[in-house]
């Protein structure tokens, strides 16, 4: 168990003793607490960065800025009362919030925050766990958390809830796939699951960013596909409120909702964190030769990426008009799932010979054809909107006698 | 066999995961409620992904909890939800005549076999491990390099068979799909005709 360990973190390498389980434990309490205040101040920085943009002025009234709002909001929440809906099955309505919190928390656990501390004599890595799973971890999360919105929509025993929820997970599981791909991607160029080692095989300054090295194709896969994961806009068609009134958290009311509330920010900044990792080289960044404050440059590095794409976030909601359901999956399984697969093999050829490579971009570019063909072949065979759905009944009249008369109706009127 | 005396923590986790196993699986089939015995199942699945990590395979845990959680129960689910769970009567009749003796008769041979496996062999993965020829794995990261060599070089013509099976089977579902949909297509046209 010790050698096990050991070889995952350097602070097992002695085993597992009072002052490492001391260190374990301030970093996890440390970790949580970091966390919810990030999520604090990443909701009043939405909101207020989002009425920025639509011309107004945002919460301001409790603290400098409006900044403790969400902190007001959240009391407010708690306050509220509890229902549950007399339809609801109650054991799963009360399970799935906690089914979306949990997993978002836990992911934050294998992101890098900065360099290794020497604390007590220990090597200490600024993450809360390194686990040989590495990156494979935040994909069980995200496959777990499918199940909190799911459930969320089907226990609330109401249509529309129900509705979303089998849209939030169709939607989830479908780009799931090319999320895994764009990983299997980075995996292949690091040799290495583990989050800790996709962090330091970029190390080596910007060049080494997997952003450029592995081409800035897998990048965009992966911010599209993350940006789907995580229902936002402009992907939130779980929540479109003029469709299906509040998603699949309508029926849910008081700390429960704020539940919910709470894992889609702690995700949205989990997964910056998660990009910055695997495409901008986590806490990587210059750092000044200042005595006893270099420790913390990795970390400013790190918070200030992470900001940047919570940011992006938020300007993608303000600028992006919401896709259509259809539009979304034809995005996932028609575009991004051949497009990260693609770029996987010619990634993979050229870390075997550049003559692998070009022969990949070949392969490529052939299977590229025919899909197009197969694409374009399909699309002819619908014929409006009678292909997708079959006509019930007969028409009692045309369609075009139908608009004539219209039309002589109009003109008459 | 050897006796092996096992640490306190290696204990707790096995039974941790023992129970979640043992719990789930009696849940799925003693649960009323379909989508109550489908968590049950994800409770199990959970379960064998703790005892996979116990054992130091970590890279079948996380497959397990993403391929078997997180794709194939909520198709699971997708059917009980599309379906609609009320029809909870359905279960008063036997489909399959007879079919109770058949699966007495199921659990028989499997827990046969089981005693068997155990009594003859040494069937926890570290101790026959197929990457190693029956040496210990690499424990931590090593070992999903272990797997990988192993899957492509001495076992590749088993994996990409599998690759295959799938892939036939992905394009019959897709091709009986829109067969359905083509007819439905031809009958709406004779309709309009």
């Amino acid at each position: 168990m010790t050698t096990l360990l050991g070889s995952v973190d350097p602070l097992f390498a002695h085993g597992a003793t009072g002052v490492v389980i001391l260190i374990v434990l301030i970093k996890v309490l440390v970790g949580f607490g970091v966390l919810m205040g990030a999520v604090t101040l990443m909701i009043w920085f939405e909101r207020k960065a989002i009425s920025d943009m639509q011309s107004r002025i945002g919460p301001q009234r409790w603290g400098p800025f409006g900044i403790f709002q969400t902190v007001a909001d959240g009391i407010k929440l708690i306050l509220k009362e509890d229902l549950i809906p007399a339809e609801a099955d109650r054991f799963v309505f009360k399970l799935a919030p906690y089914l979306v919190v949990v997993p978002a928390l836990i992911t934050f656990a294998i992101v890098p925050v900065g360099g290794t501390l020497h604390i007590a004599g220990h090597p200490v890595m600024l993450q809360m766990a390194n686990p040989p799973m590495g990156i494979l971890l935040m994909l069980v999360m995200s496959g777990i958390s499918v199940y909190g919105v799911m459930l969320a929509g089907w226990s609330s025993g109401s249509k529309y809830p129900l509705l979303s929820s089998v849209r939030a997970s169709a939607q989830m599981i479908s780009y799931e796939a090319a999320l895994g791909l764009t990983i299997v991607t980075i995996v292949l160029a690091t040799g290495s699951l583990s989050t800790h080692n996709i962090v330091d095989a970029q190390s080596g300054g910007i060049w080494h960013w997997n952003l450029i090295r592995l081409g800035v194709i897998p990048f965009v896969v992966f911010l599209i596909s993350i940006t789907a994961e995580l229902n936002r806009p402009p992907f939130d068609v779980v929540e479109a409120e003029s469709e299906l009134v509040g998603g699949f958290h309508t029926e849910y009311s008081s700390i429960r909702f704020g539940l919910f509330y709470l894992a889609e920010f702690m995700n949205t900044i989990t997964m910056s964190a998660i990009i910055v990792t695997l495409f901008l080289g986590g806490p990587a960044g210059w750092i000044p030769n200042v005595a006893h404050l270099r420790w913390v440059f990795p970390i400013v590095w790190f918070l200030l990426k992470t900001v940047a794409f919570a940011f992006s976030y938020v300007w993608f909601r303000a600028a992006l008009p919401r896709f259509r359901y259809d539009q979304l999956m034809d995005l996932g399984w028609k575009r991004l799932i051949p497009l990260s697969l693609g770029w996987m093999l010619i990634v993979a050829g050229f870390l075997v010979s550049p003559r692998w490579g070009l022969g990949m971009i070949w392969v490529t570019f052939i299977a590229w054809l025919t899909l197009t063909r197969a694409f374009r072949l399909g699309h002819s065979r619908e014929r409006g909107v009678e292909a997708v759905l079959p006509v019930v009944g007969e028409r009692p009249l045309p369609g075009d006698v139908l608009r004539q008369m219209t039309d002589e109706e109009d003109a008459n009127g | 066999m050897t006796a092996i005396a096992y640490a306190l923590p290696s204990i707790v986790i096995f039974v941790t995961a023992a129970l979640l196993i043992l719990v789930g699986a009696v849940g799925v089939i003693t649960v009323k409620n379909p989508v109550h015995s489908a968590l049950s199942l994800i409770m199990t699945l959970f379960g064998v992904a703790v005892a996979f990590v116990a054992q130091s395979a970590d890279f079948l845990a996380a497959v397990q909890i993403i391929v078997y959680a997180g794709a194939i129960v909520v198709l699971f689910l997708f059917v009980i939800m599309f379906l609609g769970v009320d029809r909870r009567d359905a279960d008063r009749v036997e489909p399959l005549v007879g079919q109770r003796a058949f699966a007495a008769g199921g659990v028989v041979i499997t827990v046969a076999g089981l005693i068997t496996l155990m009594a003859r062999s040494h069937w926890v993965t570290g101790a026959m491990s197929v990457s190693t020829k029956g040496a210990a794995l690499a424990g931590g990261s090593g070992n999903v390099k272990q797997l990988g060599t192993a899957i492509f070089t001495t076992y590749l013509f088993a994996f990409e068979v599998t690759a295959a099976l799938l892939i036939i089977a992905v394009v019959g579902a897709v091709m009986l799909a829109r067969r359905e949909q083509a007819d439905d297509t031809e009958a709406s046209k004779e309709v309009e005709a």
